[in-house]
């Protein structure tokens, strides 16, 4: 989400998936959601049956999303940017832009400073040493009055406009087919069909996953996508949007609930060890506004963090002690899962909790994933299901080879409940918390996860007590308000993250007035307030369980617009608004672009329509309040100024294991041919193949069929795609002498996997550069464990290198040999 | 297409076949001819309402459980389908969703807690109890050891980087709003969901 | 309670007369193969409502699995990788019972009583009532039926008689994500597939239509096909009809094979006597998969 928070203000589906259905266009590119997202896709069918929509697929595969596109286009894996580029480029040329949107509603018109450069595949203020950029010059040239300098016009040779035409120029059609491997007329047929909905009375959806993720850029590929939608007006929109479509049930929520290492609930950040100082960490993050008039509603910042300690820490967060800020553990770096396991196999970790999580299976390069786990010396497993990395230590021949006994990590496992034997909400792709009851008591003595939790804490909170020990401030202080502490209610913890008031809160203007009396739930995050009177666990989930009740558990599923908004089913964050950036469905006048989709418009008081205003209800169309409201712009930025790792424009560099030795946009120059802020450790980039030895593009994917390492142990799933295979394309199979059915070694520079082939027409091969390149497509979702029959965990072969803005790795293209096994 | 039947197969059928249809034929049927389908199942089954734990469509779906909810009868979990209220699904379900039964009654669902010891081969027994004790007591001591109130420049940073955990973006809102606020209270940022992966 | 909500159109080597007085809505599955994805939702689905359970198989290069049609998998996905007008496409068709007007099954079944068709189209099979003969897998043009291993009765998709029963749609129907499958009259069903036919012909599918054999009276399950023209594409016979085999048995044969079969009985009744059943030897099935 390291893409749409930097280009529109937040990271979340902008749409939701019954919206789909609205669509004139649908390009599903970085994704196969027919097979990853089936009941969404039924959107994409409907939308095709019934608004007479057309269908295109990009990928390196014909899947079975495919099956069903209207035009088909073939890529070589990890090359979008490139595409994306053209397409760019193509709007630009032939002049298929919704100008009116693009002045109005991106930063356009915005004037970037002077020293900003581009040169070689690199930006201005690139460190060779450190891969990153100081990326200070990354911004908009501001005027005395602290705004931002625009240039309706369009004259001024840097305004973004300019700057992104220059900057994509490069990006011709012959050079994006010789990057990506894509014909040159099916390139030009795709942009022809984009172009189309650049009209205001057209919209297109993008639907992606982990197609675009998975990349050593994969955050800048999302971007590409974001900004062609934000140039042909797209965004707001109801049938458009920039439409992530998350892998788990809940990894949105989680998200939400700022479960990652440098986050805090709804989107606040943990403060860096160079803020431990309460007032600027603030300030850092209260943007004020870039231009005249904008909501810029992060200015709000210590509302929302103030009730959240409040909420957490109780009595104890106090104004003397800055809200208990020194309590929370400040960042020395990030975090993520790459990290933590490159410090685990150097053996600065001790311990790890894995909590429904398989980590042996889900990294990168599996080997050294073992040999870290075998560095700790204690591991605890929270899971329902008997999963690979519980048993990383134990022998299952050539699929794990294990020592058990040089294995000294203490392994607990704890078994969990699974979704029909509890309650609570989720929170999916399109943003609906949705609440779920209990069906049946767990197997076995199988507990709750927030029930685990409880015992290890209360357990860790009265060894603190008794014996002291470091800083147990926290641990004795944090809010554990619950009828029953062993067991916290699932009631109770979402009335806590809805938030409360402490205090009776009284009108500003009015101080005898009472909006709210003391202990009762909010209803919305404009009530919270920053002095230590309103309690709120994730403010972004404000109003989720008001006075009213529950209100994710709501069913009224009546649609009276017939576009698919039903405002009464479950609750939708934020503040139940449907389709984000709403306001930018109707033109700068409050008028919508195109009546047949009426999500909101101006009615000369306020603004009504079929959802919630993504917008201040009563700013009218003159004051010239933007749409998005989080950036301090007001608008949408098609700069990203410095909010990317590698640049304010998405440029294309090779993924690490590639089959060309240049990047061919900058041949001369080995800096720019990967990603030159990409997330990569020594160790590892010695673990890189080349081309030589490795001479096929990989790929990883999932399995209509199948749920990643889960449903290897339900049976109906494992009936259904019972052993693990490889698709190698018809002409590499021949040129191998490999039939379908056979046995096939797998091999990369990290390790090898044998699987059956399936020969297919649907991988074909590709002319890149002035060379014919192979794909061979890995399916994952076998292991060691389980009912379908046993096999490779494919990431046995993946390399260690991740995006550089989400560390997420690049499972998506990297090199591989085939052989007869 | 037509028949598929191998020379072995064909013999099979015939021998089976003549064996049995010549019983039937000639009036032997146990039972007089009855055209009944079979029965419908869920007449009296209790229904609950879940969302599908796997991707992040969310389908609405039905699950229907033995017993009435009474207190002598365990509810007992025997078919899932689709929601057809649910805007979304509309009742409708993948190849994952319309197998959950399977799922919710996999071979391989933990039944009890287990422990594996340094350098053991296989699992033993333990109890919740022993087991929350001894994890909270590896987790003391090494907080102990290893917290860094402060870093190399004496600013407060209140961390502790020797211990990590991965939270299941499976798991609901309300179960991770608390092994959020856990994590963070004992220091913790080697912290993560499946958001990245 | 059956017999109230399905009324009988015809019975399996059942001479007697169906009760006919009351009207009944017949239904249809209609299988879009224009919107399937080949996920194989309505396997699961079927194989989770029946309570079934095939085996968990080997990969054989395909996507295909289970490969075939059994006694414990009812329906199942072929893929079929075409280039039909010099284009790629991937052609997935969901197999499975037609449920024919004229079913040949139930014209070849011996058993009375053990094939059954309902007023509403359904054909089902009643295990109970099944000797195993095999006969209605010669009588099937579409090769449908599978003799079960375990009990010797044949099997099938019974369209889910179970739940249009009490009024409900068939497993497979509910679950399908796409709207590949539909259910409903027959000729909303054809409706449906008109409507269908024409976006694909929009869609430059000039020979789209809809597959409704004429040779087996049309059928309850019907498919949309891109290219009706060619229904080989799809693994589907050109023009289905009831074996000729079949109406020589119900014909002329059938009282002398009746007197013949009356000594065999006899005769299988000593060999039972003297030897036992005729076991299958699990070992050489599991061979003879393997081959």
């Amino acid at each position: 989400m390291a893409s749409l928070a930097p280009t529109f203000g937040r990271g979340a589906m902008t749409n939701h998936w019954v919206d789909i259905k609205n669509s004139n266009l649908v390009l599903i590119m970085g994704g196969n959601a027919a097979e990853a997202h089936p009941c969404g896709f039924k959107w994409v069918t409907e939308a095709k049956a019934h608004n007479n929509a057309r269908l295109i697929v990009v990928d390196p595969r014909f899947t079975r999303s495919a099956a069903l596109a209207d035009f088909y286009a073939p890529i070589r894996a990890g090359t979008d940017i490139a595409f994306l580029g053209g397409v760019i480029n193509y709007l630009i040329k032939t002049g298929n832009v919704h100008q009116e949107y693009v002045n109005a509603y991106t930063d356009a018109t915005f004037i970037v400073r002077e020293d900003f450069d581009f040169q070689d595949g690199l930006f201005s203020g690139y460190d060779a040493a450190s891969r990153s950029y100081d990326r200070g010059t990354w911004m908009y040239e501001l005027g005395e009055d602290g705004y931002a300098r625009t240039d309706p016009t369009l004259q001024h040779p840097r305004c973004v406009f300019n700057l992104l035409q220059r900057h994509y120029a490069r990006y011709t059609p012959d050079v994006v087919s010789d990057v990506t491997g894509t014909p040159e007329e099916d390139f030009l047929m795709v942009c022809k069909m984009i172009a189309e909905t650049a009209a205001p009375d057209r919209t297109m959806t993008v639907m992606y996953a982990l197609g675009w993720t998975q990349h050593s850029k994969g955050s800048q590929m999302i971007r590409c996508a974001a900004m062609v939608q934000l140039l042909l007006g797209n965004i707001g929109q109801s049938g458009g949007g920039m439409n992530a479509l998350r892998g788990h049930s809940n990894i949105q929520g989680l998200t939400d609930l700022g479960l990652l290492s440098d986050l805090l609930p709804g989107y606040l950040t943990l403060p860096k060890e160079s803020e431990t100082d309460y007032d600027p960490y603030i300030a850092a993050r209260a943007f004020k506004p870039l231009r005249p008039n904008q909501m810029s509603y992060w200015q709000n910042y210590s509302k929302f963090f103030v009730s959240l300690m409040k909420a957490w820490f109780g009595n104890a967060a106090m104004p003397e002690n800055n809200w208990c800020f020194d309590w929370l553990p400040k960042l020395d770096k990030v975090h993520d899962v790459l990290q933590v396991f490159e410090d685990m196999h150097q053996g600065h970790l001790n311990g790890y909790i894995c909590q429904g999580f398989n980590p042996l299976a889900a990294f990168p390069d599996k080997r050294k994933l073992g040999e870290a786990l075998a560095n700790l010396d204690y591991l605890v497993i929270i899971d329902p299901l008997e999963t690979e990395t519980s048993e990383f230590w134990k022998d299952y021949g050539e699929f794990n080879p294990a020592d058990s006994k040089s294995i000294a990590t203490e392994v607990f496992r704890l078994p969990s409940t699974c979704f029909a034997e509890e309650q609570g909400s989720l929170v999916n792709s399109g943003r609906w918390l949705q609440w779920h009851w209990k069906g049946a008591e767990p197997p076995g003595k199988a507990k709750g996860d927030a029930e685990i939790i409880a015992g290890i804490f209360l357990k860790l909170r009265d060894l603190y007590r008794e014996e002291g020990g470091a800083f147990p401030e926290p641990i004795v202080n944090l809010s554990w308000n619950h009828l029953s502490p062993e067991e916290p209610s699932a009631e109770e913890l979402a009335r806590e993250f809805n938030g409360r008031a402490l205090v009776d809160l009284t009108d500003t203007e009015e101080p005898n007035k009472v909006l709210r009396r003391a202990g009762q739930q909010l209803s919305s995050f404009g009530e919270l307030r920053d002095d230590g009177s309103t309690a709120c666990g994730c403010w972004l989930f404000c109003g989720a369980w008001t006075e009213e009740g529950n209100l994710m558990a709501r069913r009224d599923n009546s649609d009276p617009s017939g576009l698919g908004n039903t405002l009464g089913w479950a609750f939708s964050w934020p503040a139940n608004r449907r389709i984000l950036y709403n306001r930018a469905s109707a033109d700068p006048n409050g008028k919508p672009w195109d009546s047949r989709r009426r999500v909101i418009s101006w009615d000369s008081e306020r603004w009504t329509g079929i959802d919630v205003p993504d917008f201040s209800r009563t700013s009218p169309p003159s004051q010239g309040m933007g749409p998005f409201i989080m950036n301090p712009e007001g608008v949408a930025r098609l700069f990203a100024v410095d909010k990317m790792a590698e640049g304010p424009f998405p440029e294309h560099y090779e993924p690490f294991e590639s089959p060309l030795p240049v990047n061919p946009l900058h041949p001369e120059k080995p800096a720019a041919r990967n990603n030159p802020a990409a997330r990569v450790f020594a160790s590892d980039l010695e673990k890189m193949g080349d081309a030589g030895a490795y001479p096929y593009v990989a790929t990883t994917y999932r399995l209509t069929e199948h749920f990643h390492y889960w449903t290897k142990h339900v049976e109906i799933n494992a009936i259904l795609q019972p052993e693990q295979f490889v698709e190698i394309g018809a002409s590499l199979a021949e040129e191998k002498g490999i039939y379908a059915g056979d046995r096939v070694r797998i091999s990369s520079k990290r390790g090898e996997i044998v699987a059956k082939a399936v020969v297919t027409k649907r991988l074909r091969a590709l002319m890149v550069h002035g060379r014919i390149v192979h794909q061979v497509g890995l399916p994952i979702h076998w292991g060691f464990k389980g009912r379908a029959k046993p096999g490779y965990l494919t990431n046995t072969l993946t390399p260690f290198v991740g995006d550089a803005n989400t560390n997420t790795p690049e499972f998506k293209a990297f090199l591989v040999n085939v052989e007869k096994a | 297409m037509g028949l598929k039947l191998s020379r072995r197969q064909f013999f099979k059928v015939c021998a089976t076949g003549l064996a049995t249809s010549s019983v039937a034929a000639l009036g032997f049927t146990p039972n007089a001819a009855l055209a009944e389908v079979r029965e419908f199942k869920l007449s009296g089954a209790k229904e609950t309402r879940n969302t599908c734990p796997y991707c992040s469509v969310s389908c609405g779906v039905l699950m229907y459980s033995l017993g009435s909810n009474a207190k002598n009868a365990k509810q007992e979990i025997f078919h899932i389908e689709g929601d057809p209220d649910h805007p979304i699904n509309r009742g409708t379900l993948c190849p994952k969703g319309a197998a959950l039964l399977d799922f919710v009654h996999s071979s391989s669902r933990l039944r009890r807690p287990e422990y594996r010891p340094n350098g053991a081969s296989d699992w033993q027994p333990i109890s919740w109890e022993e087991a929350f004790e001894r994890i909270a007591r590896h987790m003391k001591s090494d907080r102990d050891r290893n917290f860094e109130a402060t870093n190399e420049q004496g600013a407060t940073v209140n961390r502790w980087l020797s211990c990590g955990m991965l939270a299941a973006s499976a798991s609901s809102n309300e179960s991770g709003y608390l092994t959020h606020k856990f994590a963070r209270s004992i220091g913790l940022l080697a912290f993560d969901n499946q958001a990245r992966v | 309670m059956a017999l109230q909500s399905l009324d009988i159109k015809a019975r399996s080597a059942t001479t007697t007369e169906s009760p006919s007085v009351r009207k009944t809505t017949r239904v249809a599955k209609l299988i879009d193969i224009s919107k399937c994805i080949g996920c194989k939702a309505c396997e699961a689905a079927c194989m989770e409502w029946n309570d079934l359970r095939d085996v968990v198989g080997v990969n054989k290069g395909e996507f295909d699995s289970p490969r075939d049609l059994s006694d414990q998998s009812w329906t199942v996905m072929r893929f079929y990788e075409e280039e039909p007008n010099g284009q790629f496409e991937w052609l997935i068709r969901k197999d499975g019972c037609l449920h024919c007007e004229d079913p040949g099954c139930l014209a070849a079944c011996p058993a009375p009583g053990a094939i059954v068709q309902y007023a509403n189209g359904l054909v089902d099979f009643h295990e109970e009532h099944c000797i195993g003969c095999g006969y209605c897998i010669t009588g099937c043009p579409f090769d449908i039926p599978r003799i079960s291993k375990k009990d010797s009765k044949a099997y099938k998709c019974t369209l889910c008689s179970d739940r249009v029963a009490v009024g409900l749609e068939p497993a497979c129907i509910k679950a399908c994500p796409t709207g590949a499958l539909v259910f409903g009259s027959k000729e909303d069903m054809i409706d449906h597939a008109d409507e269908r036919v024409a976006d694909l012909k929009g869609r430059g599918f000039e020979n789209a239509g809809l597959y409704d054999p004429a040779g087996v009276g049309g059928t309850h399950v019907m498919y949309v096909l891109q290219h009706a023209d060619r229904p080989q594409l799809y693994g589907l016979p050109i023009d289905p009809i009831i074996s000729p085999l079949v109406s020589l048995w119900k014909g002329v044969t059938k009282p002398i094979a009746m007197l013949l079969l009356g000594l065999t009985v006899l005769g299988s009744f000593f060999h039972y006597i003297h030897v036992g059943p005729n076991e299958t030897d699990e070992d050489e099935e599991e061979n003879e998969a393997a081959s």
